[in-house]
């Protein structure tokens, strides 16, 4: 039975070596550690979980015609994910959708190389988002969703999940005068940040993510270090 | 003007409200008379909508007299879609627009054909477009009609300048002379400081205490228009003076805050003549004349003698009686501002900093919009951009970094050589996908919107008190405090789209912000109350403030022209540093973010500081024993370069970069982006292209504009470079009569070390607490 436990020793801040910063908490019978990078850390089956990576943002504006952004969104994103991925040396990695910004995305060479490197001697899994539902040619296998132990990992959230860990919504929230991303954790449902670089955001007390989060449980902050704020606030939401 | 009528180019230099407009349609009246054509023959642009509608109405009259057969239209952003896809089949003789409306005109295909028999082009308030990118944009366009309707005519109608040789160099088509026609600026104004019982406050603005000898003059005068500097100087001073209005006189008041519909009402009363005085700011600087004004009054220090002038000339409709207007300081400092105010007036020695070459983001934009009307030289663009008042100093080079930039996105990563932007075929540049130009002519123009957020009282039916910047909000934390609609409050939340604050019953804000202003005491007005402050005595000022410059002389020094004055004194328990520099408030307030910093390194620890016009007045914990090496320009330059990197001026000044080179849609076909996304975007790319590639063309116009603008780097390398290292240091054993009044300044700045993440962490354990979630101390 999944469970999230709100109450004395539920929560705890991880701090030890290079995940300082990072923030422990359970969730359906898995000890999770949501990281200030904004990926999700299962230490027990070594699996890191990142969202909306929209890695091929900038082109695919390009290609549109639109404004060209400055090219280097590929190589932030994915200098974070190795820092994230030699940290916690990660054995399994699931990127919860919306990898590419669309299926037609012509990643640059280095970029591809830079993912079969990563992805060398480890469980990678893309699963399909709304912008990349079907399968890109480079390292990794695609997925509509999937299944570890008991926790689901699939882009979109569906209403009546238990378990489930997903991203799509790009959540942010505002507290202190700071906007930042932020993870949104319920009883039956983790909702991720968005990790590309180029990735506008969603506040967390948009009614689609209030109806999601059912008014209830945390959103966890990232930045430099991860806090933890309760979602219904005394005072008012988001 | 109709001797100079076959001009190329012509500037006409008249005083506010002289009738100039319709002076500049009398020579197409008369072609359009004698030799009637169908076609565009005159563009009237105007920096305001309303004036476009404004000018119509009142040609309407003598084309009507004469029978001409002529139609005039104006085309603005309000004009309906039917008028104008009918003005572009079929143009009126006359018609009145923008600088943006222009320029989205001159995007489209057929502009060739629009324009080709265009005659006149007539630009009004010159004065204040040459001001601003609008400006830069609208002579860009200007090069382009040239080349369109080659023989085309320029006129400029301008009030009073500083330097209309400039003005018209800006204006003419390069390298065309302008001819410059001065109408008769009438007798010199009636002007004086206003002269009251209560002698004004030592510190603040808002001129409360002037208020009886003010509606002493409203009730003596047919209409007065009160100027402020700021809209909630004028808000504030406009409740005061309703409650001391006992004859319940007619006042209104007219600022650019206030919906449109208000706006209009005000206006409308005015014209019938229906108010006895108006309560402003810069919103009636410009436009038509209103009413029938007798007096004006600028509360609070001009700041900027030019504009005086210009306000000043609000009040000229009896012809040949001089203007009349009264000065009013809104503290004693501003005593001597406003005594060098009137000196400078009665020399006619108006202000002007000189604006620089054109803005590459404006052409970079130019470009853009040249590429949706069809494909062009690059040579042919260059040569014609060249001609351009504002470009005549454009290298080829950096034309090329523009046009790479519209191109390919300019990077040192070459990214994107199959989806560039433009691509060049048979030598000439054409959109890859033509589709774009839709979204590039939803972006046009260069007028970047601040959002703004309301404010309000936190709880139910919480009263709403104004609106502050979306970028000033973003920069507050539960508890700072801050001044608006004349009360302290304490910021608590942001909640959707309004900041929720409450009552604070403390007498000091504290603005833990950088907050910039339009309005720095210009280089000339400050240059002249040095030399006031070096007279033996003052008997030109009022007795009050004599004695205090006197006082000063005995305790310590004057501020002198080529020296620094730095004093240092205890209080309470603290230390000051007083420095005298006389560089505007936003180069102060820059030098003492770079001092603080610098003070910080040496142990020091500040604590705060705030500044004005004329000084910066800093404290710590720590007394500086000798502030001559803290001014070190070598030691500054480098603190400012670290400073700069993560600053929010630097990200807000990019943002507007960004905009306008079209490198951020503001608009896209199907969506309008939020301006908070846009925020957030922006930053990020700021940030990125740090990293990667911060000498990117738009890396590199925004250093330059930070450091013109709100960071005005530039006024302190210029402080630096006339004191040339005489710095003046005065040890006091307690606070100099000079210092004193800064201590009752708001606008404090305080300095984080401590750090916003700490702030953060310590917010959210207590949110955690108060919902009854522990949450275990990490580090």
């Amino acid at each position: 039975m999944p469970h999230l436990d709100l109450r004395r020793g539920g929560w705890r801040a991880f701090s030890c070596g290079i995940m300082r910063g990072g923030y422990a908490f359970t969730f359906g019978g898995a000890a999770l550690v949501a990281l200030p990078s904004g990926a999700l850390w299962w230490p027990a089956e070594r699996l890191l979980a990142v969202a909306d990576l929209h890695l091929g943002k900038s082109e695919r504006m390009a290609r549109r015609g639109g404004p060209l952004l400055p090219p280097y969104e590929g190589a932030e994103t994915l200098a974070r994910l190795e820092a994230d991925l030699a940290a916690c040396d990660a054995a399994r990695v699931v990127c919860v959708g919306d990898g590419f910004d669309d299926n037609a995305v012509e990643l640059d060479g280095d970029e591809i190389d830079w993912i079969a490197r990563m992805a060398k001697g480890r469980d990678w899994t893309w699963i399909a988002g709304n912008h990349d539902p079907a399968a890109m040619t480079c390292a990794g296998h695609h997925m509509p969703e999937l299944r570890h132990g008991p926790l689901t990992f699939r882009h979109i959230a569906s209403a009546s999940a238990q378990a489930e860990v997903s991203g799509h919504y790009h959540p942010k929230l505002r507290l202190a005068g700071q906007s930042r991303r932020c993870f949104l954790v319920a009883r039956s449902r983790v909702i991720l940040p968005a990790y590309g670089a180029y990735t506008g955001g969603l506040s967390s007390a948009d009614p689609v993510l209030a109806s999601l989060m059912d008014g209830a449980g945390i959103a966890i902050l990232t930045g430099q270090a991860c806090h933890p704020v309760p979602l219904s606030r005394p005072g008012g939401k988001g | 003007m109709l001797d100079a009528a076959a001009d190329p180019a012509l500037l006409l230099v008249a005083p506010t409200g002289g009738g100039k407009t319709l002076a500049g349609f009398l020579p197409t009246l008369a072609e359009l008379a004698r030799d009637p054509r169908p076609g565009l023959h005159t563009l009237y642009i105007s920096p305001l909508k309303a004036l476009a509608a404004d000018i119509r109405r009142n040609l309407m009259t003598p084309i009507a007299e004469m029978a001409l057969p002529i139609r005039v239209e104006d085309r603005t952003g309000d004009t309906g879609a039917t008028q104008r896809r009918r003005q572009r089949a079929d143009p009126p003789q006359i018609l009145l627009t923008t600088p943006e409306s222009l320029a989205l005109l001159l995007s489209y295909e057929d502009a060739p054909r629009i324009f080709a028999g265009l005659s006149r082009v007539i630009v009004d308030e010159i004065h204040a477009l040459a001001e601003s990118k609008r400006g830069d944009q609208l002579m860009l366009c200007l090069s382009r009609l040239s080349t369109l309707a080659p023989g085309l005519r320029r006129v400029g109608l301008s009030a009073t300048v500083e330097d209309p040789a400039a003005i018209a160099r800006f204006l003419a088509r390069n390298p065309d002379s302008c001819r410059i026609v001065h109408a008769d600026p009438g007798p010199d104004p009636d002007i004086a400081m206003l002269e009251t019982d209560a002698p004004p406050p030592w510190a603040g603005g808002g001129g409360r205490y002037a208020i009886p000898a003010i509606l002493d003059q409203v009730r003596r005068h047919r209409t007065t228009l009160i100027f402020h500097n700021t809209r909630a100087q004028a808000e504030i001073f406009f409740r005061d003076l309703w409650l001391a209005n006992e004859d319940a006189l007619p006042i209104g008041i007219h600022h650019g805050s206030l919906s449109r519909e208000q706006r209009e009402r005000v206006e409308a009363a005015m014209v019938a003549g229906e108010l006895r005085a108006i309560v402003c700011t810069g919103s009636l600087d410009l436009g038509i004349d209103w009413g029938d004004v007798d007096l004006v009054i600028q509360v609070g220090a001009p700041k900027n003698v030019k504009r005086l002038v210009q306000r000043i000339g609000r009040a000229n409709h009896r012809y040949n009686a001089p203007s009349k207007a009264l000065l009013v300081p809104a503290n004693r400092f501003e005593v001597v501002e406003c005594q060098a105010a009137l000196q400078a007036v009665r020399d006619h020695d108006l202000d002007g900093d000189p604006r620089g070459p054109g803005p590459r983001d404006v052409l970079c934009q130019h470009i853009l919009a040249r590429a949706c009307s069809g494909p062009f030289s690059a040579d042919d663009l260059y040569a014609e951009v060249i001609t351009a008042g504002p470009y005549t100093a454009l290298s080829r080079s950096d034309f090329d970094a523009c046009l790479e930039f519209c191109a390919t996105g300019g990077y040192a990563l070459r990214a994107y050589d199959r989806w560039r932007r433009l691509m060049l075929r048979d030598d000439r540049w054409t959109l890859r996908d033509p589709r774009a130009a839709r979204a590039i002519r939803m972006n046009l123009g260069t007028i970047v919107d601040t959002d703004m957020l309301k404010v309000r009282m936190r709880g139910r039916g919480g009263m709403p008190l104004g609106e502050v910047e979306e970028w000033f909000a973003a920069s507050l934390t539960p508890g700072d405090t801050f001044l608006i609609g004349g009360q302290i409050v304490r910021y608590e939340s942001l909640r959707e789209l309004t900041v929720e604050v409450s009552r604070d019953p403390g007498r000091t804000p504290k603005i833990a912000v950088y907050g910039g202003t339009k309005f720095s005491t210009s280089t000339q007005l400050s240059d002249r109350i040095l030399r006031i402050l070096g007279q033996d005595s003052w008997p030109d000022l009022p007795a009050h403030t004599a004695r205090w410059l006197s006082l000063q002389r005995e305790v310590s020094q004057l501020p002198r022209a080529h020296r620094l004055l730095a004093e240092t004194f205890p209080g309470e328990d603290r230390h000051y540093l007083c420095v005298y520099g006389f560089a505007g408030r936003n180069a102060l307030q820059t030098l003492g973010l770079l001092l603080t910093r610098r003070m910080e390194e040496e142990g020091l620890h500040p604590l705060g500081f705030v500044a004005t016009d004329y000084a910066l007045l800093v404290w710590g914990l720590d007394p500086v024993r000798d502030p001559g090496p803290l001014f070190d320009l070598a030691g500054l330059r480098a603190a400012l370069s670290g400073w700069l990197s993560a600053n929010t001026v630097m990200k807000r000044t990019f943002r507007n970069v960004a905009i306008i080179a079209g490198l951020i849609e503001r608009n896209h076909p199907g969506m309008r982006k939020s301006g908070r996304q846009a925020t957030f975007s922006t930053d990020i790319l700021y940030d990125t292209l740090l990293r990667h590639d911060p000498d990117h063309l738009l890396m590199q116009v925004t250093r330059e504009e930070a450091m013109r603008g709100l960071v005005d780097f530039s006024r302190i390398e210029a402080m630096m470079v006339r004191v040339a290292g005489r710095i003046d240091h005065v040890s006091l054993p307690r606070i100099s009569p000079l210092a004193a009044p800064m201590t009752l300044e708001i606008g404090t700045v305080s300095v984080e070390g401590a750090g916003r993440e700490r702030l953060l962490a310590e917010t959210a354990r207590r949110l955690m607490a108060e919902a009854g979630l522990e949450s275990a101390a990490h580090d």
